[in-house]
Formats: structure tokens, C-alpha cells, sequence
């Protein structure tokens, strides 16, 4: 092959939006008229999906193994409460100042995780988490403590959406956010950044020697995924308007965790997918069985591992695949 | 004389054991400088000494005339030292192209750009693409690293380091693991090399060493045993005692 012949074509495409991910997010359309009854669950995936999106960022891209995600999930969940609690109620000031505080919290703590080893990552990330949670528990006159953060009032959205009793206000308020957070991690992971991201993860020791400098790259996305759990806490916060100290639990990590290697960790669509299959899975487990529903979830997360690793988008490539359908479009 | 890449008494210890004893290596501008010496003579720490994987006990590291000893890796990189590894360390999951795009974004600073795809990158996608047809490597560009043969794999690792645009590359054991149906195309590759660039090749092959190389030192103990012109080392008793053995009169 020559230069002139050379087709640039798969690299250049690579971006381009599949039909299949335009018929995705019509879901949200269809769930909204299929189950307007249950807009408060279909609201609380959304959430769950954004939070799912910013673990996928940091360790389905990066490689970032953590077990205390939720430290800035809460941490926004808070921010964004405490703001609203105390006159300023504007949903849109309320997520940037959650975008900010959890940033500034995953930048911080960024250069404590990116030491040492998977294990040592797993064991900071836990510890710091365990160490917010008993702050927030122990700030009783801040945040509540066990009895929760009340009193979060909001105004309308853009001054003109209020937040209704049937919650539609609030799921389409989370699903726009949700797509437009997706949207920019979509951007994310198909520029440079975004390859020397995946670099990272398939070969660290190979980054310093092309040059790039690893650690700072780490620290920014590891940055950017505490916004984005920053952001679906302060959803959480406005849409249910009240914070529970549960939201900077260790069982909400590891539940993320869960999640995301269900649906797929390094597939941006696997996160999103699993957090729906997740919720309604427990939704409709729980229902069936309240006391035993995990059970059977855990009899999935245990079948998914062993025979299908890479989760459910990795079936469904797989599948793709053989039917010499669809593809790179989705990933 | 002009050096590319110097070390002014490298040691380096650990523990009790002196892995790299007073080296002081010269390696000439534009120079082909083999790096020989038997099983256990330091050739890899020093190389991680070059390269700033590990810092020396004591000692200097000389890059263009340049003190790079307290540089880190990717530091002196970005100052035109490259390096291959003995075992291939290469994306397995990215294609040939995006492994080799990866790099050059780095070189050109385009390493941090979020938004806009690597695609539209337009100047670095050519250069990747450019870099690839010197190595003949065009027509598995969209192929996954993994799915490659081996003979191959070890190509990208030198494009890799190529798309650093290396005043001096260091060839660790570039035809290691090679079988030698594979290994001509890969000694054609690295013979083609840019004139302009300097080469420090550490090597077991002795074939390749006595082809490729202008200048040879030779590494015992961590120390530097001798150095010369491929004919002197040859014939150079020292080291057919402890390195070359009888069969070798080139």
C-alpha cells in the first residue's frame, strides 16, 4: 500500500455518531410516554447513569481503581443541598457550584490516589471516602447527620420549569444533563486526551518514553470524573430535594462499581446501560422479593465476570460482530 | 568531538551491589554505537539510567551537552532521547495508527486537547502515516497491535520511539524474540534509519552488531571494558576472553 492509496477513512470516522446511539437516546422519550408513573425511578437511572459515567471515566478509560466514587457523588450531593438550603435555590448554580467543590476535592486527593498500586488505590480511595462520610455524619448542625440535610428548596429551572409533584420537571431536567454530560465525555475520550487516556491503561510504563507526562494526565481525568459524580449528586440533592448521609456510603461505590462492570467499563454506552439494567433489575427484584432481591443480582454480577467481561455492550458488540452488523460507532 | 550522549562516572548501587561501576560512556554524534556485554554486565540499568527510569548513585548523564542526570523520562524525551524496550511494550488494543498518532501528539504537545477528535488532528494523522510508510507498515495501519506477528510488533516499537523525531534512540535488543524468517525486514528497517540520528544499540546478536555498528563498547561488571572500532574489538583479546569467545575472528 502507498501513501497516496492510504484510506484514513476508519480513523478519521471514528467519532461519528452511529444511528444506533441516535435511536439510544430516544429511550429516554419512550420511557417518559411508556411509564409516565414511574418518572421518579426513570429519574433516579439518569442519575445513576451520570454518576456510572464518571466511574467509567477514570476506570474504564484511565484505569483508576476506586472503591470511594461516592465521596464526590455526596460531596456535590451536599454542596449542591447546602446551597439550596441556605436561599440559593437555582438548579443551575447548584450543579456548578457541586461541579466545582467535587473537582476541587477529586484534584486535591488525585495526588494521594495516583501513588502506588491498584491495591494501594482501592484502600485510598476507600479510606477517604469512609473519612468523609464520618465528617458529614458528625457535622449534625451542617448537614443533619443521620437525619439527612432538609429544607432544600428549589426554584424554577431557568426560571420557568418548576419542579412538579409528578417529577417530570425533574427527569427531564436530569436526562438533559445526563445527554449533555455524555456528549462531552463523548468528545473526551475520541480526542487525544482521550487516547492518551486508553495509552495510559494499556501500557503505563510505555507512556513516559513517547513522552507524555502520565501523572498529570491521571490527576485531570481524575478531576474531571469527581465533576461529573460532583453533578449527579447535586442532581440527586435537587431532584428529591433532601440528602441522606448514605449518599457518601461505601455501599453506594460499590454498587457503582457493580454497575459499571455490568454494563461494561470502557464503553461509555456501558455505563449508561448498566445503570438501567441495574435499576430495573432491582426495581423488579425487589419487588418479586424485598428482603432476598440481591441474590439474584449477584448471581448476574457473577455470570457477567466469568463469561462475559466486558458486560453487557461487550455481549452486544459480540453479537454485533456475528451478525456483521453494527459497530465502532457505539463503542 | 561532538557528543550526542554522554556519562561522566555513572554508578549506580543496590544494596550492596554495584550494578553500574564509574561508566563513562561517549557516544559520538550521528554515531551506529553498539552496546555489548555477557548476561548480567549492567547493559539494561544503564539504559535505565540513560533514559531516567532509575537515577544513578552517583555520576552524570550528558544529553546534546545538556545535564539531564535529575530529568525524568518523559522530560528527556521532549529533549530528543527515545528509547525501544527489550520486551515489547506496545498498546495491544489500539490499531497501528492510533498507538503511532498517540505518540506523535505527544511530541507536537497535542497530548492534553480534549474536544476536537484525533482525526482532525490533521498534522500529527500525517506524520503517523508518513512514519509508517517509511517502515512499511501502511498496510496493518487500522490492524489492532495484538493482532500482529511478533516480527512486526517489534517494527511499531521503533516507530513508536521514531515518532519522538530522536536526536538519539536506544535500541534495546530491537531482534529479541524475532524469529529469523521475520528478523531481515527488521534489520533492513533499523539499517534504513535516519543518518542524522544517533544510535545506541544494545545487542546479543552478534551479527547484527558487527553489521550495524561503527563503534563498540563493551560492558563486564558494570563496568566499560574497552570501546573502539568494530575491527579492534574483534581482535581485541580482553574481550574474546570474557565476552566473544574463539569463535568469532570477523
Amino acid at each position: 500500500m502507498s501513501l497516496a492509496t492510504f484510506d484514513l477513512t476508519p480513523l478519521r470516522r471514528a467519532d461519528r455518531w452511529h444511528p444506533a446511539e441516535l435511536a439510544f437516546w430516544l429511550l429516554p422519550v419512550a420511557a417518559y410516554l411508556v411509564f409516565p408513573d414511574n418518572l421518579v425511578l426513570l429519574t433516579q437511572i439518569a442519575i445513576t447513569a451520570l454518576f456510572c459515567l464518571s466511574l467509567d471515566l477514570i476506570l474504564g478509560y484511565a484505569g483508576i481503581v476506586s472503591l470511594g466514587h461516592a465521596a464526590f457523588f455526596g460531596f456535590g450531593a451536599y454542596a449542591a443541598g447546602l446551597l439550596a438550603a441556605n436561599g440559593i435555590g437555582d438548579p443551575l448554580a447548584g450543579l456548578a457550584v457541586a461541579a466545582l467543590a467535587s473537582a476541587a476535592l477529586g484534584f486535591v486527593t488525585s495526588f494521594l490516589v495516583l501513588r502506588g498500586s491498584d491495591l494501594t488505590r482501592l484502600m485510598v480511595t476507600l479510606g477517604i471516602a469512609m473519612m468523609l462520610y464520618e465528617v458529614a455524619n458528625k457535622l449534625t448542625d451542617l448537614t443533619g447527620g443521620v437525619d439527612g440535610l432538609q429544607g432544600i428548596e428549589m426554584t424554577p429551572l431557568l426560571g420557568r420549569f418548576t419542579f412538579d409533584l409528578y417529577g417530570k420537571t425533574a427527569y427531564w431536567y436530569a436526562v438533559a444533563v445526563l445527554f449533555l454530560l455524555f456528549w462531552a465525555a463523548r468528545k473526551l475520550v475520541h480526542s487525544p486526551f482521550g487516547l492518551s487516556l486508553k495509552g495510559i491503561r494499556l501500557n503505563v510504563a510505555r507512556m513516559p518514553a513517547i513522552g507524555a507526562p502520565v501523572n498529570a494526565r491521571l490527576s485531570a481525568i481524575y478531576t474531571i470524573g469527581a465533576a461529573y459524580a460532583g453533578i449527579a449528586g447535586a442532581l440527586l440533592a435537587q431532584t428529591t430535594q433532601f440528602v441522606a448521609l448514605d449518599v457518601l456510603s461505601f455501599n453506594r461505590s460499590a454498587e457503582l462499581m457493580l454497575i459499571l462492570v455490568l454494563g461494561g467499563s470502557g464503553s461509555l454506552y456501558g455505563a449508561v446501560i448498566g445503570a438501567i439494567v441495574f435499576m430495573s433489575a432491582h426495581h423488579v427484584l425487589s419487588d418479586m422479593n424485598p428482603e432476598y432481591w440481591q441474590f439474584w443480582l449477584g448471581a448476574l454480577l457473577v455470570v457477567v465476570v466469568l463469561f462475559a467481561r466486558d458486560g453487557v455492550m461487550g455481549g452486544l458488540r459480540r453479537l454485533s460482530h456475528a451478525a456483521g452488523g453494527l459497530r465502532k460507532g457505539a463503542r | 568531538m561532538d557528543y550526542a550522549l554522554q556519562t561522566r562516572n555513572l554508578a549506580k548501587n543496590f544494596g550492596g551491589f554495584t550494578a553500574t561501576n564509574n561508566v563513562s560512556l561517549n557516544v559520538e554524534a550521528g554515531a551506529r554505537h553498539a552496546l555489548i556485554g555477557p548476561n548480567g554486565a549492567g547493559k539494561t540499568t544503564l539504559i535505565n539510567l540513560l533514559t531516567g527510569f532509575l537515577e544513578p548513585t552517583a555520576g552524570h548523564v550528558i544529553l546534546q551537552g545538556e545535564d539531564v542526570t535529575r530529568l525524568g523520562q518523559h522530560q528527556r524525551v521532549k529533549r530528543g532521547l527515545a528509547r525501544t524496550f527489550q520486551i515489547n511494550r506496545l498498546f495491544a488494543d489500539l490499531t497501528v495508527l492510533e498507538s503511532v498518532t498517540m505518540a506523535v501528539n505527544e511530541r507536537l504537545g497535542l497530548g492534553a486537547r480534549f474536544w476536537k477528535p484525533v482525526g482532525a488532528h490533521g498534522q500529527a494523522v500525517e506524520e503517523a502515516v508518513a512514519l509508517l510508510d517509511s517502515l512499511r507498515l501502511l498496510d496493518v495501519a487500522h490492524e489492532k497491535t495484538r493482532s500482529l506477528a511478533y516480527g512486526k510488533q517489534r517494527l511499531i516499537e521503533i516507530a513508536l520511539a521514531l515518532a519522538m523525531k530522536p536526536r538519539v534512540l536506544l535500541l534495546d535488543e530491537p531482534a529479541a524474540g524475532v524469529p529469523t524468517t521475520e528478523s531481515r525486514e527488521l534489520f533492513e528497517s533499523i539499517a534504513a534509519l535516519p543518518r542524522d540520528v544517533t544510535i545506541l544499540l544494545i545487542e546479543h546478536d552478534m551479527d547484527l552488531v558487527f553489521r550495524f555498528a561503527d563503534r563498540i563498547s563493551v560492558l563486564v561488571g558494570g563496568a566499560l571494558l574497552t570501546h573502539g572500532t568494530p575491527e579492534v574489538i574483534a581482535n581485541d583479546p580482553k574481550v574474546r576472553e570474557v565476552y566473544l569467545g574463539e569463535a568469532i575472528c570477523a
